[in-house]
């Protein structure tokens, strides 16, 4: 609760700020929206925005899942051999090092107008810590577990199964919780480059034609939705993995 | 508290035949171009049934026994064998392995803990948790069952671990410092335990430890070991019936004597 409260005094804090700005004689109405003015531009154009937000989320979300499945298998697939883990190493790291900003518009040029390329660009920016995390978490078990799982006879999908995997969760969730912020950024990135319908194409739109309180509106939402998504894989890994929060009484 | 004054003249092992048989053992560690001679020359039978304790400071080669026994390791020189099988598979497959630390799973309760060698060993999680259950009934823990391992103390920790290594009902235990870990307290009540466990279910047992005393209290003979490269030095029968009685057991003349002469060896 008391986290809660501090919260949400930081955020005041920055609402005060932020319309203590915008009231300056010296900033131009038309280039920087107020608090009260974006409020009513969220009440104002919700069904335009929502409408919109449905079609990012959505993007989002394929994208997130896609880099799950691409993230785990990438993962697993370098942890059981070797040779690929260091041919692929600096191949992955290279992907992260190719500016989105520059990509988007090329995948949208080979992959057309559709929600195609938007969700290529989350996936290329979001299986990158999901792998990296889920590969160290494969490689953290204990070479001790791994000896006694020996003595004990078990085949290396068992030992797989039964101690790696589950060992891997918690780092899993710790990528995932990554992926999940940075997410939206790609599906806006991808929108940016060419699109009919999104929240990341409503705030372009919206600067061009001087919409200032609907594109801080846009921003507002796209913020909200990134932080909702980080708190869904927070409390995913809560439920999921319920022993790491357990205090050891050893 | 009865004594078994013969045991102390012929000792189990020329009574009942071998389970265990090392032969002119050695284990040469590389590194780069150095080498380090853990083991050579080691000769050691154990008894079926017998417990048998092997005391050394540390980096005798203690481990790497245990190891090679279980078949984790192969000898460079001489021979290993259970039941006159030479074979790694076929140690592993006679010998249940239980490592200092207690390697408890986080995530999975103790029921699951306990059942994880059977389910090592193909057996569906919920036949290898029925399994458990008994032992668990038996050990006093029936309430901690579906306690994960970070709610648990040190010692229902090595518990569980010791559930999970007889579970698979092998003949042979091999136990590598079961109790280092754990405070002096918990240890002596552990040790208590463990000779208690033992009564109830009777195996080959070969424990490594560096606590001469823990050998004495549990063992029915002691061998220990000298240090690089491990051979054995010197072996003493404990003329005690087990399980011991502490007080009887810290008392006894003739353990205080077989005390200082492991002592004395190990020096």
């Amino acid at each position: 609760m008391r986290r809660v409260a501090l919260v949400a005094s930081l955020l005041a804090l920055f609402a005060l700020a932020w319309a203590w700005v915008a009231s300056l004689d010296s900033v131009d109405d038309l280039l920087v929206a107020s608090p009260d003015e974006t409020w009513k531009a969220l009440n104002d154009d919700w069904s335009l925005l929502i409408d919109n937000a449905w079609t990012t989320l959505h993007e989002v979300l394929l994208g997130l899942a896609t880099s799950i499945a691409l993230g785990v298998v990438f993962a697993l697939a370098m942890h059981l051999s070797r040779t690929l883990r260091e041919a692929a190493y600096p191949l992955l790291v290279a992907s992260q090092a190719v500016p989105i900003v520059v990509l988007a518009p090329i995948f949208v040029l080979a992959f057309d107008y559709g929600i195609g390329p938007k969700i290529a660009i989350v996936t290329l920016i979001c299986f990158f810590p999901i792998t990296v995390n889920v590969l160290d978490g494969l490689r953290s078990v204990d070479p001790g577990q791994l000896t006694l799982m020996r003595a004990f006879g078990a085949s290396r999908i068992r030992t797989l199964r039964s101690v790696e995997l589950p060992a891997a969760l918690p780092s899993f969730f710790s990528g995932l919780r990554i992926a999940a912020t940075v997410s939206v950024i790609g599906a806006v990135f991808g929108e940016w480059a060419g699109a009919d319908e999104g929240l990341g194409r409503l705030v372009l739109l919206g600067n061009d034609q001087l919409q200032t309180p609907r594109v801080y509106a846009g921003i507002v939402l796209l913020t909200l939705m990134a932080v909702a998504l980080f708190a869904l894989a927070s409390l995913a890994e809560r439920l999921i993995c319920p022993w790491t929060r357990e205090e050891r009484t050893a | 508290m009865q004594v078994q004054a013969e045991a102390a003249q012929h000792g189990p092992s020329s009574i009942r035949g071998t389970l265990v048989a090392l032969k002119g053992v050695g284990r040469t560690f590389r590194s780069g171009k150095a080498e380090v001679r853990a083991l050579d020359d080691l000769e050691l039978e154990v008894a079926p049934g017998e417990a048998l304790g092997v005391v050394g400071v540390s980096g005798c080669g203690k481990s790497t026994l245990l190891e090679l026994i279980g078949g984790l390791q192969e000898p460079d020189a001489g021979t290993v064998a259970i039941g006159g099988e030479t074979a790694a598979a076929a140690r592993r497959g006679a010998c249940s392995y239980m490592p200092q630390r207690d390697m408890l799973l986080p995530w999975r309760d103790a029921l699951d803990n306990a059942g994880l060698a059977l389910e090592a060993q193909g057996l569906g999680r919920r036949e290898a948790r029925r399994r458990a259950e008994p032992l668990f009934e038996r050990f006093g823990l029936e309430e901690f069952k579906r306690a994960r391992p970070g709610t648990l103390s040190g010692g229902m920790r090595q518990r569980v671990a010791f559930m999970r290594t007889l579970l698979p009902g092998r003949p042979l235990l091999a136990l590598d410092e079961p109790f280092a870990a754990l405070d002096a307290i918990t240890r002596s009540s552990m040790q208590q335990w463990l000779a208690d466990a033992l009564v109830s279910e009777p195996r080959t047992v070969v424990l490594v430890t560096h606590d001469v005393e823990e050998a004495l209290f549990l063992c029915d003979r002691v061998v220990v070991m000298s240090s690089r490269p491990g051979h054995v030095v010197a072996s003493f029968t404990v003329p005690l019936e087990r399980p011991r009685d502490r007080t009887a057991a810290v008392t006894d003349p003739r353990l205080a004597s077989l005390r200082e002469q492991a002592l004395e060896a190990l020096r």
